[in-house]
């Protein structure tokens, strides 16, 4: 599903900040993982044992070509057949704002794993409020491309509301890392400037 | 034809006698039991290359590759074993066994008796596919394979391929489970009944014993083949394949010979299908696919999967709804439950159950990328 978010480089990013939070040879789980990009990096760069979960039949077809493990099937459904902390890491990288039951995955995500990381288009950023609040139409940008009839972003959320999420269903924010183009900020305190300058959000968090 | 760089060439038939008897899992003791098989690519000194590849419910050892410079149709999986395919018998040692009580050179009902001089029929013990397994076992310790890079079948080949990792874990490297299941639906058992009752109720089954009379049960064995097709089908595929036209007429004949395609179809396949494969075989067969259920044997199937160390692949058809794809689901959770290496495609297709020897080119992508230990490391 990571082709949901369109914009290359800042994937590319995304990826190495993800990276240098894995351990090596941990377990890895990564729901919608797309092609299996960041999964291949995982496992060459940091020898992890990784599995991918993919709705798309070409995408699985095409981590298999590169050697990743991969199971076709629909995360909205939930993880049953994964054990209790059963991975060290499960990922759900850009695809949060695609399920359908964000609450439930991210449930079923904290249940499985003993970390998750969370990244997602932070849709209060300043750009998208400026081309909402001028143009009037559904906010498009290079991060999210597609019209409001056509998008697989069905849940969009902004890093506030991620917090307050957070804070309702009791999980607790290891660490929060806030991008743009030219800048990385962490925090695991909300901040209004983080809200309105960073394009994206990487959350890594636990169960409390 | 030889000009195919990509086929395995002519191919011959090959026999092994297993002289000692074998303890069935009905508690019976059997033998000898001949076993033809044929075999693509070489065995390495390790013993360790070597692919056993299971054919579904009617087919034989005649995976690959052609039997004679005339033959016109390959083996069964010619799509997926051949130099360079999916199944590349430049790397493996790809062997492929005519199933325990089959017709096709492996000793079955219609094998004559060592004792009698004559026919099994339906003397011949009820086999499950426990004891299929077993059987090809002892050939591959003939062989001398020590090890199987892997073993891979589709429909009730799929089935085999599950006890073989269940029966001799330790021997198992990796499996392709194809268009199967751990267990028949009620739906599905229900389907080979009708098609043992058609043999049966046959006059001339006679009880099996017909190798000698003038008349075969070929009514009742083509009723039940043309049952068979229709489950290997889907309605998709049939309104593509037929739709309601008519066999070679542009009306109603108002009388009950065949009118439409569909019917001339299923006849058709009928008709030859007793040329080629025997009644009891049929019956026996069936039988022991209809007993396949390791969930009810071993309590569950992460009992039966838990001493594997193999990695797996599973691959089932949208439109199959003999073996759907949600018993391979199935079977994929308790892999993952266990924490085992698997993989698991659905494929989009239109061919219902059949799909598993049709699809063969993203079939072929899917299991050489599986069979291939494809790591380039690319770190900076």
């Amino acid at each position: 599903m990571n082709n949901h978010y369109k914009d290359s480089m800042g994937l590319h990013l995304n990826y190495e900040l993800i990276k240098e939070r894995i351990d090596n040879n941990s377990k890895v789980l990564d729901l919608g993982c797309g092609s299996g990009q960041l999964l291949k990096m995982l496992k060459e760069c940091k020898n992890i044992k990784g599995i991918g979960i993919e709705i798309s039949q070409d995408k699985v077809i095409e981590c298999l070509e590169k050697g990743l493990s991969v199971i076709q099937g629909d995360i909205d459904a939930g993880l049953k057949q994964f054990a209790d902390k059963s991975y060290d890491y499960v990922i759900l990288n850009q695809t949060l704002q695609s399920t359908y039951n964000p609450d439930y995955v991210l449930e079923e995500m904290i249940r499985v794993g003993k970390k998750c990381i969370v990244s997602f288009p932070n849709f209060a950023y300043w750009r998208v409020r400026f081309n909402y609040f001028f143009s009037g139409n559904m906010p498009k940008s290079k991060v999210l491309p597609f019209e409001w009839y056509n998008t697989p972003n069905i849940h969009l959320l902004t890093i506030k509301d991620f917090f307050e999420f957070a804070k309702k269903h009791n999980i607790k924010i290891l660490e929060g890392i806030y991008t743009t183009k030219a800048n990385i900020r962490k925090g695991i305190q909300y901040s209004m400037f983080s809200n309105f300058f960073a394009e994206e959000a990487i959350f890594i968090i636990t169960g409390n | 034809m030889f000009e195919d760089k990509n086929s395995v060439g002519i191919v011959s038939l090959k026999y092994y006698e297993i002289k000692e008897k074998i303890k069935f899992e009905s508690g019976v003791e059997f033998g000898p039991i001949t076993v033809a098989y044929e075999t693509y690519g070489k065995l390495n000194e390790n013993g360790d290359n070597a692919i056993l590849v299971i054919h579904a419910l009617t087919g034989d050892a005649h995976a690959a590759g052609y039997r004679s410079e005339n033959d016109k149709k390959p083996g069964w999986w010619d799509t997926l074993i051949g130099p360079d395919k999916a199944f590349d018998t430049n790397k493996y040692f790809v062997i492929c066994t005519n199933i325990l009580g089959g017709c096709s050179g492996t000793t079955g009902p219609s094998s004559i008796n060592p004792e009698t001089g004559k026919p099994y029929g339906i003397t011949f013990p009820v086999f499950t596919i426990e004891d299929t397994v077993a059987v090809q076992k002892k050939l591959l310790d003939y062989l001398c394979v020590k090890s199987l890079y892997s073993v891979a079948g589709g429909s009730m080949g799929g089935m085999q391929a599950i006890q073989f990792v269940i029966s001799y874990p330790e021997m198992v490297k990796s499996a392709i489970f194809i268009a199967t299941t751990s267990r028949l639906s009620p739906q599905a058992i229900a389907f080979n009944a009708v098609g043992r009752n058609s043999i049966i109720s046959d006059p001339s089954w006679n009880n099996g014993d017909y190798y000698d009379k003038d008349k075969k049960p070929d009514r009742g064995l083509s009723n039940a083949r043309m049952i068979g097709h229709i489950t290997y089908l889907c309605e998709e595929a049939m309104y593509n394949k037929f739709g309601r036209r008519l066999q070679d007429k542009n009306h109603y004949d108002f009388n009950f010979d065949v009118d439409f395609q569909v019917e001339s179809y299923l006849q058709h396949q009928g008709q030859i299908f007793v040329d080629r494969f025997d009644a009891n075989s049929y019956l026996y067969i069936t039988k022991a696919v209809d007993y396949f259920d390791p969930v009810d044997k071993y309590g569950s199937l992460t009992n039966a999967f838990n001493a594997s160390n193999a990695k797996f692949l599973v691959i089932s058809f949208d439109s199959d709804w003999l073996f759907p794809s949600y018993q391979s689901k199935e079977i994929v959770s308790s892999l993952m439950h266990l924490g085992k290496d698997v993989s698991y495609c659905e494929i989009k297709s239109p061919c219902g159950h059949d799909a598993f020897l049709l699809e063969y080119d993203v079939q072929s992508k899917i299991i050489k990328s599986f069979l291939s230990d494809s790591k380039g490391a690319d770190c900076e």
